[in-house]
């Protein structure tokens, strides 16, 4: 009966069926465990091998196949291993590299939030952070910018006005009037947070965050309370260009000298271009141990858009300029009623220009990532 | 030959194209009609003299239909083009409605006046910028919910933040005297660095040891490995003693807290840190308890071939406990 092409799958008896095929399981199962426990007992006297073995057996994840782009950083202090890791693999021919990172250091100390990493201000002074909503939040919305205030340590609520000409960019000038670096637009659907918007103030940029897998402090189990300090940062993963920028983004929202005896993390992980926040408090238990527990609150962003400016306000109401005739260069926007500000006004552009825009067509492989 | 009476018998009693009908009454849907309801007076097929606004791309226009024109359908409707201002309107409508039947000429003026006040609103509304609205797309909420599970489960966060912030202790990336660390952690980090100018080999051996606690493994493997330390470590301890005396009780300390990782990592800092000292007496008494389930058979294997090792080992450690605790 047992011939060469003998399969389990043929028996017509239903229990022999089963039978049969637990015992091959079985047998495949204990034929693995020994040649496990073979190669453990090779690999206790030879730790040599093991470490061969690891380093051949490495297995293949969507991380370490990423495709290139070109806008990867190199040399990068903040992600440093994975970085190197990941950027080594792709065929990155070094001299261009080389060069390429001269350029885009020298573009990174340009950009909107240079000013952040060479003022001359106190670095323990939190910046100023406005959180709102979207109009009409509900209970949720609120719950989670309550959290959000608890994690910037300069953040501040203020509940969206009702009525018309409360657009987002138009505060979004009001705010950078009133001295504040960031804006925060917590965007709701079906009465729960679904979106992000930050935007820089003054200048912009604005990013869109998609916002998924929200979970407040208290729904995590096991939770630490959290305490005013400064937390340190923990920004993870972000490679390319447009990465740092939200890496940057992220980092200028908190104060540049974390209080360290607070000791408090708060970590933007990306992966696979999801941003996971966490806010741990850690202890060093050996030089080689740190325990973490969880202080929250958690949520995973995911970016969909990067504006130049802030959010753009079409007043399509406003009467149009007056001609002008000399003096060829123009200012821009026609003045709104808000006079009481300090000298610097920001008024919203009257057309969005996106820096980059998330679109299905973009993902040609689900190798490709963009941060 | 123009019948209304015929028309309007045929259209109540019988079929009407335009005709709507719902529970409570019917509604026309003649573009003629000057009200939208369906009834003897408002139809304008049924009535031979009749008189309606209608708006064309935002003008107004009254359409009057007489007797005369009837034989002519193509010339049916005089079209008169009326006035944006409201109250003009409604005066031209007196004067070309003059004589005509009182309700012809208060639906048309009412309908005018439905007419000015939703173009009103529809021009408010085109100058002021609406809330866009976006569709739910479900599949791909779906597929990235999906991703989203995998990209959490492929970032092990929580080894990450572990694995930066001991880059960040090791680096001295907070200060000389640092306020976040542990008083004798920071010491035995002060020591390796000391002993790591001294001998290098030493410190790959420590290295090693590093790695292969952050990579995944089964926990016989993981204790093999620890042996293997152990031996690295009796050979070194011979360069110079008093040094590698206290580092290796303090490392005896970081051993034995790895093996029992997984019971504190969740609940440390619920205590205060006056409780800490029981408490970590406590699981060092699980330290055994944990192991000695899952590995029963190996142990004694071991301890077989390298029995008087590891009761040197156990010595240590009860001395050292109190050691390392007293700073909390």
């Amino acid at each position: 009966m047992p011939t060469s092409s003998f399969r389990s799958s043929r028996i017509k008896n239903k229990i022999k069926r089963e039978e049969v095929a637990n015992k091959i399981k079985k047998a495949k199962r204990q034929d693995k465990l020994q040649r496990r426990l073979e190669r453990a007992k090779i690999e206790a006297n030879d730790p040599a091998a093991k470490k061969k073995r690891l380093a051949e057996n490495v297995p293949r994840t969507l991380d370490n196949m990423r495709e290139f782009d070109p806008s990867f950083l190199t040399a990068d202090p903040s992600s440093s291993t994975q970085t190197s890791a990941s950027t080594s693999t792709p065929q990155n021919p070094d001299d261009s590299g080389e060069n390429s990172f001269d350029e885009t250091a020298a573009d990174i100390s340009n950009d909107p939030f240079a000013y952040y990493f060479t003022s001359e201000d106190d670095p323990t002074v939190p910046p100023k952070v406005l959180i709102t909503t979207s109009p009409k939040a509900s209970k949720s919305t609120y719950a989670f910018c309550d959290e959000l205030v608890g994690v910037f340590p300069g953040a501040g609520f203020i509940r969206r006005k009702k009525g018309k000409g409360f657009e987002m960019g138009r505060i979004a000038g009001w705010a950078a009037g009133r001295g504040y670096k960031h804006m925060c637009v917590v965007n709701e659907d079906m009465k729960k947070p679904n979106a992000i918007t930050l935007i820089h103030l003054p200048n912009g940029p604005t990013a869109y965050f998609k916002l998924t897998s929200v979970e407040l402090t208290n729904q995590i189990y096991g939770h630490a309370r959290a305490t005013p300090h400064n937390p340190e940062l923990v920004l993870n993963g972000f490679v390319t260009r447009l990465g740092q920028t939200v890496g940057r983004m992220f980092q200028t929202m908190f104060p540049a000298l974390p209080e360290f005896q607070g000791r408090q993390v708060v970590t933007l992980h990306n992966q696979r271009d999801f941003l996971f926040f966490r806010r741990h408090r850690y202890a060093f238990r050996s030089t080689e141990k740190v325990a973490l527990q969880e202080i929250g609150p958690r949520f995973t962003l995911k970016l969909r858009s990067v504006r130049k400016g802030i959010p753009a306000v079409q007043n399509f109401g406003n009467a149009p300029k007056p001609l002008e005739f000399d003096s060829g260069e123009n200012d821009g926007d026609p003045k709104e009623d808000d006079d009481d500000t300090s000298p610097p006004k920001v008024l919203p552009p009257k057309q969005d220009e996106y820096l980059w825009s998330w679109k299905p067509e973009l993902e040609t492989s689900r190798k490709t990532f963009f941060l | 030959m123009q019948s209304d009476d015929v028309i309007w018998s045929v259209i109540n009693q019988q079929f009407c194209s335009y005709k709507v009908k719902t529970t409570t009454q019917n509604f026309c849907r003649n573009e003629y009609n000057v009200t939208g309801l369906c009834n003897r007076q408002s139809c304008p097929l049924a009535n031979s003299r009749y008189a309606t606004v209608r708006e064309k791309e935002g003008v107004l226009y009254l359409y009057v239909k007489t007797i005369e024109r009837a034989h002519s359908p193509a010339h049916m409707w005089e079209k008169i083009k009326l006035s944006s201002n409201y109250s003009k309107a409604l005066e031209q409508i007196d004067q070309e409605l003059i004589h005509w039947p009182n309700f012809s000429i208060h639906k048309c003026k009412q309908r005018v006046t439905k007419i000015t006040q939703y173009l009103i609103k529809m021009r408010r509304l085109q100058l002021r910028q609406q809330p866009k609205l976006v569709g739910v797309k479900k599949k791909l909420d779906r597929r990235e919910a999906v991703r989203e599970r995998k990209a959490l489960s492929a970032a092990k966060i929580e080894r990450s933040i572990e694995k930066e912030l001991i880059e960040r202790l090791k680096s001295k990336a907070y200060g000389d005297a640092p306020l976040n660390v542990n008083e004798t952690v920071w010491q035995a980090i002060l020591d390796r660095e000391k002993r790591g100018d001294k001998g290098k080999g030493l410190a790959d051996g420590e290295f090693d040891m590093v790695d292969d606690e952050t990579d995944e493994e089964d926990e016989d493997e993981l204790e093999e490995e620890m042996e293997d330390e152990w031996g690295t470590r009796e050979f070194v301890s011979d360069i110079s003693e008093d040094e590698s005396d206290g580092l290796s009780d303090l490392e005896d300390v970081a051993d034995d807290e790895q093996s029992d990782e997984e019971d504190e990592d969740e609940a440390f800092e619920s205590e205060s840190r006056e409780n800490l000292q029981p408490k970590s007496s406590l699981g060092k008494r699980k330290a055994p308890s944990a192991s000695q389930p899952k590995s029963p058979k190996k142990r004694p294997d071991k301890k077989a071939k390298k029995g008087p090792r590891v009761e040197v080992e156990y010595e240590q450690e009860l001395e050292t406990v109190p050691l390392s605790l007293s700073n909390w």
